[in-house]
């Protein structure tokens, strides 16, 4: 009868066995945690974001505040309507705008723009925006989130396909050039 | 009747469970646990299985893709027979389990069940509570409609407020960069694999620490909690003044779990299917999305948070609260399991009770919500225009135009953002009314850039004429020193 403190044969075969199925459980992890992450590493950097159309310049008149809508340039057979997204377009002169996101730099519902009091509502939980995106009243810590636009050829692109929060890099590329309160 | 018993015996002779299903079911429980009080537990397990049921009812019609999950509801609801009836089941079972589970929660804390030796028992039953509230939310989710669809934005806002990893992690909750098909799979795959598998397997542990440890003994004030002795006294106490559970105890927890059933087809029946809202549609932004009942206090809750707050109690808050929840048996283990011998815990049930009610109530009539319509729908009451001049009027026009009703009311129509203007010409002075709405403050907006001198005249005359007719507007009687009289008259 074998000592309890040797190991037996078949004692180090079981714990060689496990070892090993633990070395193919590490194997197969790698591929399985890549594929589980695959979200967040396909969008590394700015992977996400492309120049979208909104539509031609003439479309917004100047001085006001146009709701637009766009298709996100990553689409998946079954997203559905869920690609449309919307946008607040602010032409404040010429080729000078301003493309605020829907999203209430809040919590993300959206916000609607009225023209008569040069205010965006928030309908969830009351946040209020000016004309030019900045913070008015309520729970948002900031102004409005706002694309990247480009001009040319008389067509206003701007630069989306991620959903605006307090976290993303578009959010953050904008605190550091806050709009002109 | 010999076919069946030769069947039963051909069975046993290869399962051989007889024994142990007898054993289970007539364990010794102590005889005071027969009681009312101790039937939410298994209504709990019951509603589950009603769950697990009608859950893969809708799995035969539900399309999970978010191009035609919204569309596959009306289906439900509209083309397939009594497909509404199972919808609601499913619905209506949702918000009874966590009702239950809830109760069922507060019964054990104020019996003080949690305490020795059932500390792992609590501990598994945070977490199906935890779960249970995961399924609702992702269950909200499924439903794919506008609520879904504004909702995940707000659980994607705020998993982004995580510190350094809060991108990732809307990318891992949302599968993408944006609330799409992924978004949608997602959801179903933990709504109808990942939680519901382990919530099965910490139902099992749940239910076997129950059998192993014996059901909490009804609680005596004076009877104390001791580790050391505590095993040895349950023992006695089943051995002298115990019964076996089926049937002496059983026959409660049957009939609450048939009246419960009855409970959530009644409602089915009478109120239906929750939604779907309307579609997902991301360009349709006319809506006001509102989370399910029992989210409706953190709705809440966010909006009267003060925005410095918000960030730390949203991430810090469920980490507190859920850790305490952990440790409560082991820092209050021992000593007196009676609720009457433990105010502070009847207190703290108590305090949170009345908290989430106050909230959910709140959610109710959203008073930190602009009414996006009142400007355009609400009329202004016809005695504020009795006898006004033409500049008055004017005001009361922009007051309209310029939405100012969506925050303040009139009359008791309008928003409840800001504070109601009914009478607001007795606590501000012209001049104050000027600058309040020039220069905002105080959670108002500054109306200075659009409003012209003339609209702003007028609005101010408005304002300025809202007083009960017995009492005057305000007057800034240091302006006024050289004309007021020295005696005011009538005092």
């Amino acid at each position: 009868m074998p000592n309890e403190e040797t190991l037996s044969r078949r004692g180090l075969l079981v714990k060689l066995g496990l070892l090993l199925n633990g070395l193919v459980a590490a194997a197969l992890a790698v591929p399985v945690l890549r594929y589980v992450l695959s979200p967040v590493t396909r969008g590394r950097g700015n992977a996400f974001l492309q120049w979208v159309s909104l539509g031609r310049v003439s479309e917004f008149p100047e001085g006001e505040t146009r709701l637009a809508t766009f298709r996100n340039p990553n689409v998946m057979p079954a997203d559905g309507e869920t690609v449309a997204t919307a946008c607040w377009v602010r032409r404040i002169e010429g080729e000078k705008f301003q493309v605020f996101a829907i999203n209430c730099a809040h919590l993300g519902c959206p916000v609607r723009w009225f023209q008569q009091s040069g205010l965006f509502m928030c309908p969830c939980h009351g946040g209020v925006y000016y004309s030019d995106g900045s913070r008015a009243s309520g729970p948002p810590e900031r102004g409005l989130f706002e694309y990247a636009y480009k001009v040319k050829d008389g067509l206003i692109t701007i630069e989306a396909g991620e959903i605006p929060t307090p976290g993303t890099p578009t959010a953050a590329l904008d605190q550091e050039r806050p709009p002109c309160a | 009747m010999r076919v069946i018993s030769q069947v039963g015996l051909w069975l046993e002779r290869r399962l051989q469970l007889a024994a142990a299903t007898r054993e289970t079911a007539e364990h010794r429980v102590p005889r005071n646990t027969a009681s009312w009080f101790y039937v939410f537990g298994s209504a709990a397990l019951v509603v589950f299985m009603l769950q697990i049921a009608t859950g893969i009812l809708l799995a035969l019609v539900y399309v999970p893709s978010a191009a035609e999950a919204w569309s596959s509801l009306q289906v439900l609801n509209h083309d397939i027979a009594l497909g509404w009836f199972i919808r609601a089941l499913h619905g209506w079972g949702s918000n009874f389990m966590v009702a239950i589970v809830l109760i069922h929660m507060v019964q054990v804390f104020l019996f003080g069940a949690y305490k020795f030796p059932r500390e792992l028992t609590w501990i598994v039953g945070v977490f199906l509570l935890l779960m249970t509230l995961g399924m609702a939310f992702s269950g909200q989710v499924l439903r794919f409609d506008q609520d879904a669809y504004w909702g995940l934005g707000i659980g994607a806002s705020i998993a982004s407020r995580v510190p350094i990893l809060g991108p990732a992690t809307v990318r891992l909750m949302l599968g993408g960069p944006i609330i799409a098909g992924a978004t949608l799979s997602r959801f179903f795959a933990l709504h109808v694999f990942a939680i519901p598998g382990l919530l099965i397997v910490l139902v099992g542990l749940h239910l076997l620490m129950v059998l192993k440890l014996g059901i909490n003994e009804w609680p005596m004030p004076g009877r104390i909690v001791k580790r050391a002795t505590y095993t040895a006294d349950y023992e006695e106490l089943v051995k002298k003044d115990g019964a076996p559970f089926v049937p002496y105890a059983v026959w409660k927890d049957i009939f609450f779990a048939a009246f419960i059933l009855l409970a959530v087809a009644a409602c089915a029946v009478y109120f239906g299917p929750f939604g779907p809202s309307g579609r997902p549609d991301p360009t349709i932004i006319q809506t006001a999305p509102r989370p399910d009942y029992f989210f409706l206090w953190l709705y809440a809750l966010l909006s009267l948070l003060p925005p410095s707050l918000e960030t730390p109690a949203l991430l810090v808050g469920p980490v507190v609260v859920i850790l305490g929840l952990i440790l409560l048996p082991f820092l209050f283990g021992e000593g007196e399991k009676s609720w009457r011998r433990r105010p502070i815990a009847v207190l703290s049930i108590l305090l949170v009770a009345v908290s989430l009610g106050t909230l959910t109530h709140l959610s109710g009539y959203t008073p930190w919500s602009p009414h996006m319509n009142a400007w355009s729908g609400d009329p202004v009451p016809e005695r504020f225009l009795k006898g006004t001049t033409a500049l008055e009027r004017q005001g009361a026009l922009v007051f309209q135009v310029k939405q100012c009703r969506n925050c303040h009311s009139l009359g008791e129509l309008g928003g409840q953002r800001g504070p109601t203007l009914d009478s607001v010409a007795v606590r501000l002075t012209r001049d104050q009314l000027i600058r309040q709405v020039i220069q905002g403050g105080g959670n108002m907006p500054a109306y200075g850039k659009n409003l012209s001198p003339a609209e702003t005249a007028a609005l101010v005359a408005f304002l300025a004429t809202l007083h009960p007719p017995g009492q005057l507007p305000a007057r800034n009687w240091a302006l006024e020193e050289s004309q007021a009289p020295a005696v005011v008259p009538g005092r």
